[in-house]
């Protein structure tokens, strides 16, 4: 075995990355007196751009960013801004005038004319739903005198969708669950989370799949509690709940079959050292094995922060984007399997 | 559209118009059937009376109340799960709030910032009809010392009206 990693996942506890990826903080804001975007003609849908840029200029807003126009972007810019987590899906794939706003750091984004007109996100490694929450509070503070949000008196900021009234904020936490996939315990956080009002959602969020074992839990409930209220349910209860249940479960699986789980993750890491050619699915899952024996200290090395990183260069837009050019399927698993023997190949 | 009663698609649509209020059936063939719906111009036994019009069928102008500031009908937004626009909140009434508080666990109303940091008014401006309506009723039937309760209350959210930790 190689030399063990600089980075020590105890130190970074208070974040809790041995199970929390990341979290995200978004708040959802609709323009007054303009219909909802899913009514807007194409003309309304650019007076809202042309009312919300201005209010992004560096000298308004409260950190700057990049306006990119999504209409006038190649497909691949959108496919890396969507496997960013920086947009949707939705609004990678969809028509019509719509655009993004992107913080230097790439952590902050605004997306215009998704669902809602405007839909700002901020994201941190591990568990850091206020540091999220304080950085997007300060943006919308900042922008909303210059465009003008709905709000109703009863009902608070106003969205199309009625889940998404009131607060108009969403807390996640992107959540790394293998050992309750294992021990089949995860069905009862789904029903847990169902019963809790918490969304349980794949790695890009709404209507996506999990893959690597990872699931982004959210609160549904926007309404009838203030933003701190349920920040503070989120961080406090919620999630620390499903960590210390994965733990467990991680603890159970070892002293189950210690030297069997050994096994699989050196087997799965062996193979990510020599594959010649991995599906995106294969990689997803292997490296979520790797990331599993990192944090149980299975394995001493690669470090989590190279398995985290992975997880997003070996989308194809990523590749594709580094290869300079369009590649082919094989060609994309190629690159793939190269770029991860690169990263954790030399062991 | 699903029927109000199982999961199956929808066949039977009615609005029921009494005085300003309105209100909507969807109903599925085993249902409408059960609830005596033959005709769908004809109300079924067993539902409230009152001025009954149709549901939408391809080709006919639907007669279904439109938000008048977007044009969106009230069965569109059930289907779609999406407002048309700002307001279509109070253009539909009893349904959209029916609509919202089951989206958001039965929540009732917004407590949290408002816009420019008007933390909390929403809440204390809602709490405060809340309390009037209350009083009302208390004097409606004459329940007076459950109205001076709610009088005193009044007073005092009207006397500190910062006092639940708002800044502005």
């Amino acid at each position: 075995m190689s030399e063990p990693s600089t980075d020590d996942i105890t130190t970074s506890d208070s974040l809790c990355e041995d199970v929390v990826l990341s979290s995200r903080a978004r708040l959802a804001r609709n323009v007054a007196e303009v219909p909802f975007v899913h009514r807007c003609s194409t003309e309304q849908r650019r007076d809202i751009m042309a009312r919300v840029l201005p209010a992004l200029d560096t000298d308004t807003a409260s950190e700057p960013t990049t306006w990119i126009d999504l209409e006038s972007a190649t497909s691949l810019q959108r496919r890396l801004l969507f496997e960013q987590h920086l947009i949707s899906r939705q609004h990678a794939d969809a028509k019509g005038p719509r655009a993004v706003a992107v913080s230097v750091d790439e952590l902050l984004s605004v997306m215009v004319n998704e669902e809602d007109h405007v839909r700002m996100h901020a994201m941190a490694p591990g568990l850091q739903p206020g540091v999220c929450f304080e950085r997007i509070r300060a943006f919308d503070t900042a922008i909303e005198p210059c465009v003008g949000w709905a709000f109703h008196e009863r009902w608070g900021y106003q969205s199309a969708c009625a889940t998404n009234t009131g607060t108009g904020i969403r807390f996640s936490a992107m959540l790394h669950l293998p050992a309750l996939r294992i021990t089949r315990e995860l069905e009862k956080v789904r029903q847990a989370a169902k019963d809790l009002h918490l969304a349980v959602r794949g790695y890009y969020g709404e209507g996506s799949e999990s893959s690597g074992n990872f699931y982004q839990v959210s609160n549904q409930i926007t309404l009838g509690c203030s933003e701190e209220e349920l920040l503070d349910r989120f961080v406090n209860t919620i999630v620390p709940g499903i960590i210390e249940y994965e733990r467990s479960a991680r603890q159970v699986l070892l002293r189950r079959n210690r030297i069997a789980m050994e096994d699989r993750i050196d087997r799965d890491l062996a193979i990510l050292c020599s594959a010649k050619l991995l599906k995106v699915d294969e990689a997803m899952r292997r490296l979520s094995s790797v990331r599993l024996g990192r944090c149980l200290d299975i394995v001493k090395t690669p470090s989590l922060q190279v398995i985290n990183s992975l997880f997003q260069e070996i989308q194809a837009g990523h590749l594709q984007h580094a290869a300079g050019e369009k590649l082919s399927p094989e060609q994309s698993q190629a690159a793939r399997a190269e770029l991860v023997r690169s990263q954790i190949g030399h062991h | 559209m699903k029927c109000d009663r199982c999961n199956k698609p929808a066949v039977v649509h009615q609005v029921i118009i009494k005085g300003d209020q309105h209100r909507e059936i969807h109903l599925c063939a085993a249902h409408a059937k059960e609830a005596g719906v033959q005709n769908p111009g004809h109300p079924p036994s067993g539902f409230p009376q009152g001025k009954i019009k149709p549901g939408h069928h391809p080709g006919q102008v639907s007669r279904m109340p439109t938000c008048p500031a977007c044009g969106t009908s009230f069965s569109r937004i059930r289907k779609d799960a999406l407002f048309g626009c700002s307001k279509c909140y109070d253009t539909f009434g009893k349904g959209a709030d029916i609509m919202i508080e089951r989206s958001q666990g039965g929540a009732t109303h917004h407590v949290g910032r408002g816009p420019c940091g008007s933390e909390r008014d929403a809440a204390r401006r809602f709490e405060s009809r809340r309390l009037v309506e209350e009083l009302e009723q208390a004097v409606r039937a004459e329940q007076y010392e459950r109205a001076a309760e709610l009088k005193a209350k009044l007073t005092e959210l009207a006397d500190h009206p910062r006092a639940d930790g708002g800044n502005s």
